[in-house]
Order: structure tokens, then C-alpha cells, then sequence
């Protein structure tokens, strides 16, 4: 079984694309589209790599992050952060929250599987 | 003190400049020509009436003269000169410049401040774009279908070998993303064409404004329907509400030609047809337009939008419905039959429209234009165009309509104004 990546996304289409990619890349992909209900399935088995959306339904991206690195369960795992506006202060605050990566969307999927593989090695 | 300019060099400066003697200006204003000497020399202080004979005398304005205004004066000079380095005139020369040509020092500080409103309006359509959450969500919308897009298509170009299932799914999920793609993108470009004006912090327009005070009502007035305007909210902008209440003055005249009691029941037993129902009350089409657009919502009520031109086509009154909005700034498709109507008034129109795209609803529409207002010999009429639009009931052939020509796909078409940002199907 391989590394466990979590993808917390709203676009259904997203979803299975990047599942897709990664999957064929030896990942195993859990996926999760609720805002809401992301740190009880993060708790639920605290994958190796979690890519989270900004926008999602019932809370925030950057919430999320936050309560992720104020656990100790999460505080250390690489998250990447996915997002749709690409201004330099959304990437501030992302990483000012303690993203490990920041991801702007549309992204091409050599650049997710890259950028993926490079956070597993770190 | 470096930027300010003595009344007296004011006044000597200014009195060379209009060719006037010392001697002659002193003897207008009542004073010896000895004491004026003192005074351009700036050896006596100078105030209240007598720097006001000056300034008549010497044809200025009061203000232009008194020290107080230097700073004021030469301190947005400063400022133009800095912001264009490039010109080289230095900032330095700003006060000899004010003493010499106070009117047209005056005109680049009205310039100057000019420049600084218009840069507060495009930082505050900057920060919108930044920050309403309707453009953001919107915006959301679309990036996030061409990145499914993007992803999906490119499993399927760098997957030869993919299996006939996923290549299905995938091909599903790029046909339904398209069409989102195309939905969602013309929603992104319908919410930032805006207009702009008044206050440069709220570029939400003062006609938007009037638009939502009758939207919030239904477009239905019980009020009006009895002769009574509206009370509109608390902390409505002034001019909005005068506009609301324009359309509203004008909502009560209908009413009262054509009152809701006999109206509604007529245009229920005649299918809402807008011929039959100007023939029964023989009334003007335009009437019977506005006032189907008026009727109340109710289950035996078809959703009817309304929009009304001036005759240059700018859309001054707008009702929306279901995916039926032009917009304001003048870069609807002149297509529509509202605009048609425009070149032949007096001539009431129908036909059945439908905009290109998926998931559009078909439009019949009928329209007329006609003049308003008072009609008198010599003066040409003011024309007004009127279109009343409700989805179809019937399976005629629609008459193509685009959304505005730099999203519009139509090939050929004999009414572009500009080129498509969107390119046709190959």
C-alpha cells in the first residue's frame, strides 16, 4: 500500500482527475469535499499528504489549515494548499498559516504529481 | 517657507500680466500709487476689502491673491510635477509657475484632483474585484472547471493506453464542464460589466440601486396600484430613490389608466396577449407591456421581464427574469428585437428569441418603440423602445441572439461590433 494522500475538494470533476493521476502514481487517495467535517475525517487517519482546497463548502481552506497545525496529530504533515485566486497575499497567508506548499489554480497535472512527490520526500 | 508666495508679489504679478499700470490700478481701488508700490513689494500687509477691490480690478479671483492659498496651490503642482518624472520640470519652479499663471496652475491642480478621484474609483473596482463575493465566487467557478478541464484532458491526451471506461468518464466530465465553462464564465463577465459613478467607494450604480428597491417588491407595487409611491428603506441613496420614485410616478400613471382590478382578470382570459389586450382597452402596446411586466406573481402569472431603451439604446429600466438580463453599459447584441425596434417606431414586433449556449431559455418577445413625453412642432420626440420578454410556449424556431459580442460564438454575423474572446468550435 502506498503513501496515504488526503484531498479535501469541492469540484467533483477535480476530484476524480487528481485521484486519477495520483492513484496511477501509487498514491492511495482518500477524498473529502465537506469544509465542515474536514478535521474529524483528518482525524479519522491522518494521512502521510494532504491537499486542501480553499474554498469549500461550510468552511474555509485557511481555517482548516489552521486547526491542522494547532493539533498535535497534524501539526508536522505536509499540507498543499490549492487555490483559485493567485494573489501574492492569498500565498502569504497560506504559508503564513503554515501550508507547506501553495498551489494555484488551473494546474496542470504534471505539476501536482511533482510537486506531490516532492513533498512525500521531505 | 518655501511654498508660499507673498500677496503683494500676487498682485504685482498679476498686474503685469493684464498691462496695467501701477498708478491707474491704485486710483481704482482708492489708494495712492505710493501704497500699492508698498504693498506689490510685500512691505505692507494687505486683507479684508481692499485685497478685494484688488482682486476685481485685477480680474481674479479673491483667493488666487491671498497668501493662504499657496500652499494649496503649489503643493499639488509639487505633486503633478513628481508623478511625472519623465517631464523634468521640477518641482522647484512650482511656485514661480502659480505666481505667474494662477488660472492655469488652478487648472492642472482640477486635473490633478481628477486624477486622484479616478484612481480612488479604480482602486475601489480593484478591491471589488478583490473582494465581492459574488465576483469571487464566480471567478472560483470558472477556474476551478478549467482546471478539471485542463486535468482531465490531459489524462486523456497522456494516457493512450487508458481503458474505454475512464476514457468515457472522462469524456462525460469535459463535455459537462464545458458547458459549465461557458455558463459560469458569461456570469463572471455579466458581473463585472459595471458602470460607475457617484461615490468611488460603492461602485454598486445609483440606477443598480433603484433596481434593487423594485426587485426586493416583485416589481409590484400595491401601493402604486392605489395612487401612492412607495416608502423606500431607510439609508437608500438619494438619487437612487429619486430614480425608484421616477419609475414609480410612472408605475402609478399606468395603474391609473389601466387599474389591476380590470387589467389582471382581462389578461388572464386572454392568455396575456399583449395585441388583444391593447385592442380591448385600446390602449398604446407600450401600456400593455409595462403593465403585464407589473402584475403580481402568482401560479396563473407567466414570469414576464421588462426592459426599456432611450434612443441610443441604453437600457434605462430593466426587469429580469430567469436568464434574461442586458446589460446597461451598451454592449447588448443589437440583435434583440428591443433594438429593432428602435429604427421603426409605432411598429409593434414579435418574435422568439434564443441566445447561443447551452441551457438557454427561449424568449418570446414583443417589442415597440414609441415616442414619450410631450409632442411639439419643430422638436423631435423623445423615442422610447419597450420589450417584453416571457419564455416561450410555443416551438417556432428561435431567431439566434448573442450574449454581447466579445463572448458571442456566432460566425458571420452582420452585427459584430468587435471580435469574440471565445473561440468557435473548430
Amino acid at each position: 500500500m502506498g503513501q496515504r494522500v488526503l484531498l479535501i475538494e469541492d469540484e467533483p470533476n477535480i476530484i476524480e482527475a487528481v485521484s486519477y493521476i495520483l492513484s496511477r502514481d501509487g498514491w492511495t487517495v482518500h477524498t473529502h469535499s465537506d469544509g465542515e467535517t474536514a478535521i474529524e475525517k483528518v482525524m479519522q487517519g491522518v494521512p502521510d499528504l494532504i491537499i486542501l482546497d480553499v474554498m469549500l463548502p461550510g468552511r474555509s481552506g485557511y481555517d482548516i489549515l489552521r486547526d491542522l497545525r494547532a493539533a498535535a496529530e497534524t501539526k508536522d504533515t505536509p499540507v498543499m494548499m490549492l487555490t483559485a485566486r493567485g494573489q501574492a497575499k492569498d500565498r502569504e497567508l497560506a504559508i503564513g498559516l503554515g501550508a507547506t506548499q501553495f498551489m494555484t489554480k488551473p494546474f496542470s497535472n504534471a505539476e501536482v504529481l511533482e510537486s506531490v512527490r516532492a513533498l512525500a520526500g521531505s | 517657507m518655501a511654498d508660499r508666495i507673498l500677496t503683494g508679489t500676487r498682485v504685482r504679478n498679476r498686474r503685469l500680466d493684464l498691462g496695467l499700470r501701477q498708478s491707474a490700478v491704485a486710483e481704482r481701488v482708492g489708494i495712492s500709487g505710493s501704497y500699492l508700490n508698498l504693498i506689490e513689494h510685500n512691505r505692507r500687509r494687505i486683507g479684508g476689502k481692499l485685497l478685494g477691490g484688488l482682486a476685481r480690478v485685477l480680474e481674479i479671483d479673491q483667493a488666487q491673491l491671498e497668501d493662504e492659498t499657496s500652499a494649496s496651490v503649489i503643493t499639488p503642482l509639487k505633486v503633478a510635477a513628481v508623478e511625472f518624472p519623465s517631464l523634468a520640470v521640477g518641482a522647484e519652479s512650482a511656485e514661480e509657475f502659480a505666481s505667474r499663471f494662477p488660472g492655469w496652475a488652478g487648472v492642472i491642480n482640477s486635473q490633478q484632483a481628477h486624477i486622484e478621484r479616478l484612481t480612488a474609483k479604480v482602486d475601489a473596482l480593484a478591491n471589488r474585484l478583490a473582494h465581492d463575493t459574488k465576483i469571487a465566487t464566480s471567478l472560483h467557478e470558472v477556474i476551478s472547471t478549467a482546471t478539471a478541464i485542463r486535468s482531465t484532458a490531459s489524462i486523456l491526451v497522456e494516457t493512450p493506453d487508458l481503458d474505454s471506461e475512464w476514457q468515457g468518464r472522462f469524456h462525460t466530465n469535459i463535455d459537462t464542464d464545458s458547458a459549465r465553462l461557458a455558463e459560469s464564465s458569461q456570469a463572471l463577465l455579466g458581473l463585472l460589466d459595471i458602470e460607475t459613478g457617484g461615490d468611488p467607494s460603492d461602485v454598486s450604480t445609483v440606477v443598480e440601486q433603484a433596481e434593487a428597491l423594485f426587485a426586493a417588491r416583485g416589481f409590484h407595487f400595491p401601493e402604486c396600484e392605489n395612487g401612492d409611491e412607495p416608502d423606500w428603506p431607510d439609508g437608500v441613496d438619494g438619487v437612487a430613490g429619486e430614480i425608484a420614485s421616477g419609475w414609480a410616478r410612472d408605475y402609478i400613471a399606468d395603474a391609473a389608466r389601466l387599474p389591476l382590478a380590470q387589467f389582471s382578470p382581462a389578461a388572464e382570459q386572454m392568455a396575456f396577449d399583449p395585441a388583444r389586450l391593447a385592442a380591448r382597452f385600446d390602449v398604446p402596446v407600450e401600456l400593455i407591456l409595462r403593465r403585464l411586466a407589473q402584475l403580481p406573481a402568482s401560479a396563473a402569472v407567466p414570469p414576464m421581464g421588462l426592459v426599456r431603451c432611450d434612443s441610443a439604446g441604453v437600457i434605462t429600466f430593466q426587469k429580469p427574469i430567469l436568464d434574461f438580463r442586458l446589460p446597461r453599459a451598451g454592449s447588448a447584441c443589437p440583435l434583440w428585437p428591443l433594438f429593432q425596434a428602435l429604427s421603426q417606431p409605432g411598429h409593434a414586433l414579435r418574435s422568439v428569441a434564443r441566445m447561443s449556449g447551452a441551457a438557454r431559455t427561449t424568449f418570446e418577445c414583443f417589442s415597440i418603440a414609441a415616442p414619450v413625453g410631450p409632442v411639439a412642432f419643430g422638436v423631435p420626440p423623445r423615442i422610447e423602445a419597450t420589450m417584453l420578454v416571457r419564455p416561450a410556449q410555443s416551438d417556432e424556431a428561435p431567431n439566434p441572439v448573442g450574449p454581447g459580442c466579445r463572448i458571442c460564438t456566432v460566425e458571420g454575423c452582420t452585427s459584430r461590433r468587435q471580435p469574440s474572446v471565445v473561440q468557435p468550435k473548430g
